[in-house]
């Protein structure tokens, strides 16, 4: 009687089907993206808290002259818009993890995402326009304005 | 008597609670977050619009809530540095609890410089916010 050959694991030769493109890699992307964007939202947000909370009068010092002095430079308005995108990517989709682990009916799961998605383009849009369009120095305005406006 | 079933990386203890934490503060974040750009958008209304509205948060009980939304934050951060080491690093699952109390630790650290300056502006309260 001949003696079965077994082939080691691993070694080939059977089909798993695994690692084969089955559908969309989506998942795996937004399962990244959550690493990825995270570490760069740690570094990003503990230094907007340290700039606007804890250095010179914390949270005293914050009115309109203190975000126009800060939008004045095009560092903290590549900062901010870098947080807003990612902040805003990375919480929608925590969220829609979220409903998707506990929205059981079909009906309410689209509902709540619908609703979550339409937030979140109404808030980046909002905060993208705001912090491109933004006027340090508003023709009319009198309180609060930063010291490089022109005197009026 | 049955014994209890023993917890897992996943199923009670640090692994499970850790995880609810980070449930609850990433939702409790991802609200101020729409609440917190719609203030600050305020800056393209007027000045007043924005200086009034800021100006409403700066009381002791809002000071409280921005301690509490920091804490949240800062383990928010923290736990999510540590699910990375345990989803990348080799042995980040054998110590994903070790690396908790670690999390737990520098938030600690991070928290008391942090309230020790925030609560101190907060409660050195300045007429008129300047």
């Amino acid at each position: 009687m001949a003696t079965p050959t077994i082939s080691a694991p691993r070694s080939g030769g059977i089909n798993y089907n695994r690692n084969k493109r089955s559908g969309s890699s989506f998942e795996m992307i937004a399962w990244l993206f959550m690493r990825l964007s995270g570490v760069v939202l740690v570094v990003l947000i503990f230094g907007h808290l340290f700039v606007n909370l804890m250095a010179g009068d914390g949270i005293h010092a914050i009115d309109f002259g203190f975000v126009a002095g800060k939008w004045a430079s095009p560092f903290w308005q590549v900062w901010d818009l870098l947080m807003l995108w990612l902040a805003m990517l990375h919480g929608t989709n925590g969220v829609r993890t979220i409903i998707n682990d506990y929205a059981e009916r079909n009906a309410t799961r689209m509902t709540l995402k619908t609703v979550l998605y339409i937030a979140t383009v109404v808030i980046v849009v909002l905060g993208t326009l705001v912090i491109f369009t933004f006027d340090p120095c508003p023709a009319g305005a009198v309180t609060d304005l930063p010291s490089f406006c022109p005197a009026k | 008597m049955p014994t209890k079933p023993a917890g897992t990386l996943y199923r009670g203890r640090e692994g499970m609670w850790s995880w609810v934490g980070h449930r609850v503060t990433g939702v409790v974040i991802f609200f101020f977050l729409l609440v917190h750009v719609l203030d600050t958008s305020l800056v393209r209304v007027s000045p007043e619009a924005y200086t009034s509205v800021i100006g409403a948060y700066k009381n002791p009980i809002m000071g409280l809530g921005e301690a509490g939304l920091v804490a949240a934050i800062v383990f928010h951060a923290f736990n999510g540095l540590r699910i990375i080491l345990v989803d990348f690093w080799k042995s980040g699952p054998k110590y994903q609890r070790q690396l908790l109390w670690g999390v737990l630790g520098l938030w600690v650290i991070t928290m008391v410089p942090f309230l020790i300056r925030h609560l101190s502006i907060v409660f050195s309260a300045i007429p008129g916010g300047h």
